[in-house]
């Protein structure tokens, strides 16, 4: 019983993948306990926002308060506890993004409720699926304070679509002193990229170690990623080594990610990088070694050197254009 | 200056873990512990932070077992000047753990509380945001830095976490890009992978280390309720994916990509 409350996160005004995500996680989680879906958006000058979360057929209360402007977990943790408590809801729900990791924890502690991360699914006797130890075990987990926290897996549901009745929008006043908003927003340094977003695409690439520093990643491997409209990924070794930005890493401590078709090249295949992508529909690995631990879990596995394969793969998608 | 950390006991992340055909856990025969690898990276940032001068004491802080005090010993002798052990039920959940936290960083008067962003056992990436607001204390979460791994800075073990005057400054690694954040002290940052690479603990170290101060602390004589508000009822293997099958060339790859999978 009692109703979701799904955090509607956005950014530059936009209503991210993600949050719809979130939205058809918090339909079904309703769905399942007899109550229903509601969404909160937080932030300033928001109204744009809230009306076309609210296109989705879900009611929606929204805070505008210039504290929110920028996020920060203090402040928009503060915020969104009161409008769950005001509100009544069961069940707060958001999208296992960096935002969404950052501020239910935060949450969860102020309403001294059980919280869930990175849920994968709603079971229908109240308990939850999500994974543990780098996805090598599925934990069935029930939450048993009378609030609930839970951030859900973004491969993990369909988005939602626009439709139904458009639900009403509701304003809420924030109360946020200057105790609850401490820090300081300075700067974001955002990786500009024309390519589509790691979360968001059908087709991604990602690269490993192998491919030895960034300017190979440039001339070898990003050929093939805008040959096939992809997005770009990479294994922490890449990551780490500095060839790309962290914000490229899938894997346990990365992204979690599950396009229709992912691609590892150079990539070996451990455990925490298998975390991150093995629920992909489908998985091709190209590596020299053929006993790599990726081919285990690829559907189409070549054992060739990188450097010679990636650029006439590159040639031969192009043929089929 | 008192920087507190937290060292969790977790299962060697090289190990294969298998779920027990019960469910009721993991499979444990011949496992090996270690310090979950955020923690290490966060013992090394206090580390850093110490030696940049400033008269900081590092306190290590686990819940756990008995047998955590092997990973308290092992921060121990990468530099840290004393631990605290909290002996807790297994049962306990990242609620629990923030308000045993929360209890000693009161106690402590801390002014720092450098955490592991995730437990790489439970996977939750939780405690520390939990702890920050149990604390009523500013948080910045996943902190790394604008240097690699690596650069010249992190040869000369530079801090990538700015103190001064009182504020932490924070570079955080958030979708899309770095983000930067200044909160005023005391706080609590949560370290991502990209911070530092901690130093391995020297034979001096490690002897010293014997000697150290470790208290043990039962959970239940800090006056705390850290009774579990979320309950583990079974652990399942992951599914399986279906074996597949090698191609020969690139152009049987493309091909069957394009005409048998119809992915590209
Ligand atoms: C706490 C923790 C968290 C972690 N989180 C993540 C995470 O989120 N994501 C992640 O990816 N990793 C993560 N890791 C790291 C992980 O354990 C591996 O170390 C990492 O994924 C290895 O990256 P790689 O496959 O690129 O490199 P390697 O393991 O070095 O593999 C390189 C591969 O390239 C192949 N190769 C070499 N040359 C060529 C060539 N010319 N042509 C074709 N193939 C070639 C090799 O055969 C090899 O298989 C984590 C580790 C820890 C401890
Ligand atoms: N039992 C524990 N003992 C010590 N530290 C812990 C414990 N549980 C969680 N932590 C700390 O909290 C961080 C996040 O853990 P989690 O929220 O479980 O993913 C870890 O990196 C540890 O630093």
């Amino acid at each position: 019983m009692g109703n979701v409350l799904v955090f509607a996160e956005h950014h530059a005004q936009k209503v991210l993948k993600t949050t719809q995500v979130a939205i058809a996680a918090g339909k079904d989680a309703a769905a399942k306990s007899g109550g229903e879906c509601q969404a909160v958006v937080l932030g300033s000058g928001v109204d744009a926002v809230a009306n076309e979360v609210a296109e989705y057929g879900v009611k929606v209360y929204v805070v505008d308060d210039a504290a929110l402007a920028n996020y920060t977990a203090d402040a928009h943790a503060a915020a969104l506890a009161q409008v769950v408590n005001e509100k009544g809801a069961a069940t707060l729900v958001a999208a296992a993004t960096a935002v969404g990791k950052d501020l239910l924890p935060r949450v969860a502690a102020l309403l001294g409720a059980g919280m869930a991360s990175d849920v994968m699914a709603f079971n229908a006797d109240g308990s939850l699926e999500r994974p543990m130890y780098a996805g090598n075990a599925i934990a069935t987990v029930s939450i048993t304070s009378a609030q609930k926290v839970v951030s859900v897996r973004t491969t993990a549901f369909d988005p939602a679509a626009k439709g139904g009745s458009k639900g009403a929008v509701e304003k809420v006043a924030a109360g946020i002193d200057a105790d609850s908003k401490k820090t300081k927003f300075v700067s974001f340094n955002e990786v500009k990229s024309d390519r589509p977003v790691l979360t968001e695409a059908s087709i991604i690439v990602s690269g490993g170690r192998a491919l030895k520093s960034g300017e190979n990643f440039k001339t070898v491997l990003e050929p093939l990623v805008d040959a096939l409209g992809a997005a770009m990924g990479a294994s922490r070794a890449a990551v780490d080594a500095g060839f790309v930005p962290n914000d490229l890493q899938v894997g346990q401590t990365g992204k979690v990610v599950a396009p229709a078709l992912y691609i590892a090249v150079g990539i070996s295949g451990a455990i925490q990088h298998l975390a991150g992508m093995k629920d992909s529909k489908i998985i091709v690995a190209i590596n020299k070694d053929a006993e790599a631990p990726i081919f285990q879990v690829a559907d189409y596995g070549l054992v060739a050197d990188l450097f010679k394969a990636v650029p006439e793969m590159t040639e031969e998608v192009k043929k089929l254009k | 200056m008192k920087i507190l950390v937290t060292v969790k006991r977790v299962p060697d992340p090289n190990a294969a873990i298998k779920v027990k055909p019960d469910g009721t856990g993991i499979d444990t025969t011949n496992l090996k512990y270690v310090v979950n690898p955020f923690d290490e990276i966060a013992v090394e940032e206090a580390l850093r932070i110490k030696e940049k001068g400033g008269g900081a004491e590092v306190v290590l802080v686990s819940v756990g077992d008995k047998v955590a005090s092997e990973q308290l010993r092992t921060g121990l002798a990468m530099g840290a000047d004393r631990a605290i052990l909290v002996l807790a039920p297994a049962d306990l959940d990242s609620l629990g753990v923030a308000r045993i936290f929360h209890k000693l960083a009161t106690d402590e008067k801390a002014d720092l509380v450098l955490m592991g962003k995730q437990a790489i056992d439970d996977d939750s990436n939780q405690t520390g945001q939990m702890l920050a607001a149990l604390l009523g204390w500013p948080q910045a979460t996943f902190a790394s830095k604008a240097e690699s791994l690596d650069s010249e800075a992190e040869k000369n073990s530079q801090p990538g976490i700015q103190l001064s005057g009182g504020t932490a400054k924070v570079m955080r690694e958030v979708d899309g890009g770095l983000e930067t954040l200044e909160c005023p002290l005391p706080a609590v940052i949560t370290v991502d992978l990209r911070l530092n690479t901690p130093r391995y603990a020297s034979l001096p170290g490690i002897m010293k280390a014997r000697k150290k101060e470790l208290k043990e602390i039962a959970a239940d004589s800090l006056g705390v309720d850290i009774a579990p508000q979320t309950k583990i009822l079974k652990l399942s293997p992951p599914p399986k994916r279906q074996a597949g099958r090698t191609v020969e060339s690139v152009q049987e790859l493309v091909q069957v990509l394009h005409n048998e999978a119809k992915a590209i």
